[in-house]
């Protein structure tokens, strides 16, 4: 299984699109280790600046709608590359998140009011997640202070994390 | 309980409920594009499963980058080409055959009613312009659907969008789609199917539904949906002739698809689009739409007609008859590309190629182009674009670059006027 802890980035802005988080300039490649450099080269807002940002993250937390737009699983691959294999969010686009889960990823959606206060209490400060899947459960922690968060993801889902993605497990039944 | 076109079509095509809602079902055709095939083509390989799971019903071709422009881009349309070979697919669409993927499969009478269809690209959707179930796929899911024929979906909740009324003259699907995205907003349909029906798309042409279908995706909706009729036949027909002994015969079969009266909705909505007006995007989200006239003399540098949202037939006689005896203006440059080398030379037998070259138009060859800055007709920083294609992200078109999405009337009206304006004024 891939690692589903570490530090958090905050991206604080709904509906991030795929064009975002890995430009179509880029989609000539066919290796995954070429997207890394270029993981949400394109994404603009106040407060965030992906050359200076990116570097020592391995999850991301983030608002609705995270993934919308081109089906390219290039987005999920540029994550992956980077060392980032599972975002949060208040929710997710269809394809996206079915791509997170078919490369044995993992993006988890939780009540608006949760990532609210995520992002009120945690945003400003170094946070690190830890994630007992067993479990489900979150645990967010900046110096001495954390919560932790009960999530839920479908046994399907939690199926794909464990066989380490959808050819895997599809391979052995069908 | 009744059922709606896509349950019947899951019901149809069950294979397995490994939990939950989770359906597994059966696939009629697996659709495939140079961009997201290779990675799949490559691990198959490294897989030691370098097979596929019915040649006959594997399509494939080049159509974002092509010709190929760089070493990368030959790369990918090699790898490609090289699987359909050693894999048989026949109907492999390569350099000089080949269109964009969304209007060329269609074009062929490759989708049918009642089918499921998955390919690694997001408007995939348009399908469903058909009475099928076509959805957009990341890499990982068309390698499955490749080796395997299957693919996994959440059981299809279903919003039913009617439009009622009447279509007014300057006014087209585009304009219609882009103001129920508007309405529903960027994930207003996410993991519904948007299931259109009502008496304006009961009158639409198959051109005038894939358009209508292809932006479903645009309002996050996993596939978009119209009613098979005697227009779906009729375009049909040359395919399944030989299938049926009549027309009414091949109605009353596809028909079988249609939703039980008592269907239950995951939420309806209707829009009457008799007071409609052309529309257009000023964001930078597909759900961002204003009326042309509220967008008059916006400036633009470029502008588009093509795409698998509208580079068809229908669309490029109504730009041409805007642009007819006109020129476009000095302050902007346009490019048309027909979507299928069938509609290039449709265009081409019309007078319509000539138009557009006297006007003042590039005229590609049939291929995905602009619409997504990968190989012709990419924008500079700052520049604006206006386009018949479907999505206005940051950067889209060439980093640092804008994209107005609106009809091919706007857009070649917006071509002569140099800046952002409604076809009403071209009228001839």
């Amino acid at each position: 299984m891939k690692n589903f802890n570490g530090r958090v980035l905050f991206l604080d802005r709904a509906d991030i699109n795929t064009d975002e988080i890995i430009p179509a300039r880029y989609l000539t490649e066919i290796t995954k280790e070429a997207l890394k450099p270029y993981l949400l080269e394109d994404l603009k807002f106040d407060g965030f600046d992906p050359a200076k940002d990116i570097a020592g993250k391995q999850v991301i937390v983030t608002r609705s709608n995270f993934g919308c737009g081109s089906s390219r699983e290039h987005a999920p691959w540029a994550l992956e590359v980077n060392g980032i294999n599972l975002v949060i969010g208040e929710s997710f686009a269809r394809i996206f998140r079915q791509n997170m889960f078919n490369c044995g990823m993992m993006a988890v959606e939780l009540p608006a009011g949760v990532i609210d206060r995520i992002f009120a209490e945690f945003s400003e400060s170094p946070s690190t997640m830890a994630t007992d899947l067993a479990n489900s459960r979150f645990k967010i922690t900046a110096g001495s202070r954390n919560i932790e968060i009960p999530f839920s993801i479908s046994g399907f889902d939690r199926a794909l994390v464990e066989a380490g993605g959808w050819v895997g497990y599809a391979d052995g039944k069908y | 309980m009744g059922k709606t076109i896509a349950e019947k079509i899951f019901d149809a095509h069950f294979v397995d409920n490994p939990c939950d809602d989770i359906y597994v079902i059966r696939l009629d055709a697996v659709f495939c594009h140079e961009i997201t095939t290779p990675v799949a083509v490559n691990d198959l390989v490294s897989r030691g499963k370098d097979r596929v799971f019915d040649a006959s019903k594997i399509k494939a071709v080049i159509d974002h980058v092509t010709p190929a422009k760089d070493s990368k881009t030959a790369l990918q349309g090699k790898i490609l080409r090289e699987w359909a070979r050693r894999n048989e697919i026949k109907d492999f669409f390569d350099i000089g055959r080949n269109g964009v993927c969304h209007a060329i499969f269609p074009e062929k009478g490759f989708v049918r009613p009642g089918y499921t269809i998955i390919m690694g690209d997001s408007h995939t959707c348009t399908h469903g312009a058909f009475g099928a179930f076509a959805a957009g796929v990341g890499t990982t899911d068309l390698e499955v659907g490749i080796l395997k024929g299957v693919c996994a979906f959440q059981y299809p909740k279903t919003l039913k969008i009617q439009i009622t009324g009447s279509l007014p003259e300057g006014v087209y699907a585009k304009d219609v789609i882009l103001s129920v995205i508007s309405r529903l907003e960027v994930n207003g349909a996410t993991n519904r199917v948007m299931e259109f029906s009502g008496p304006v798309v009961a009158g639409m042409s198959m051109e005038a539904r894939m358009t209508l279908c292809n932006m479903a995706i645009e309002a996050g909706g996993t596939c978009g949906i119209c009613y098979p009729d005697t227009v779906t036949v009729e375009y049909l027909w040359p395919f399944i002739s030989g299938e049926f002994d009549s027309k009414e015969e091949a109605l009353k079969t596809y028909q079988k698809f249609l939703p039980d009266p008592d269907a239950v909705y995951d939420g309806e909505i209707q829009m009457d689009v008799s007071d409609l007006s052309p529309q257009v995007t000023y964001g930078y989200k597909p759900d961002t739409v204003k009326a042309v006239r509220d967008m008059e003399g916006t400036p633009v540098d470029q502008v588009y007609i093509g795409s698998c949202t509208n580079g068809r037939i229908e669309d490029l006689r109504v730009a041409a008859q805007i642009l007819k005896g006109r020129k476009i203006s000095d302050a902007v440059r346009a490019i048309v590309s027909p979507a299928t080398p069938k509609i290039f030379k449709q265009a081409l037998d019309e007078g319509i190629i000539n138009i557009f070259m006297d006007a003042g138009f590039c005229v590609t060859n049939p291929t995905c182009g602009a619409c997504l800055g990968m190989s012709n007709g990419v924008l500079a920083e700052g520049e604006v674009c206006a386009s018949t294609t479907n999505r206005n992200f940051f950067g889209r078109m060439g980093k640092g670059g804008m994209v107005h999405l609106m009809s091919p009337a706007t857009a070649a009206a917006t071509a002569i006027a140099g800046h952002i304006t409604n076809s009403e004024l071209y009228k001839a």
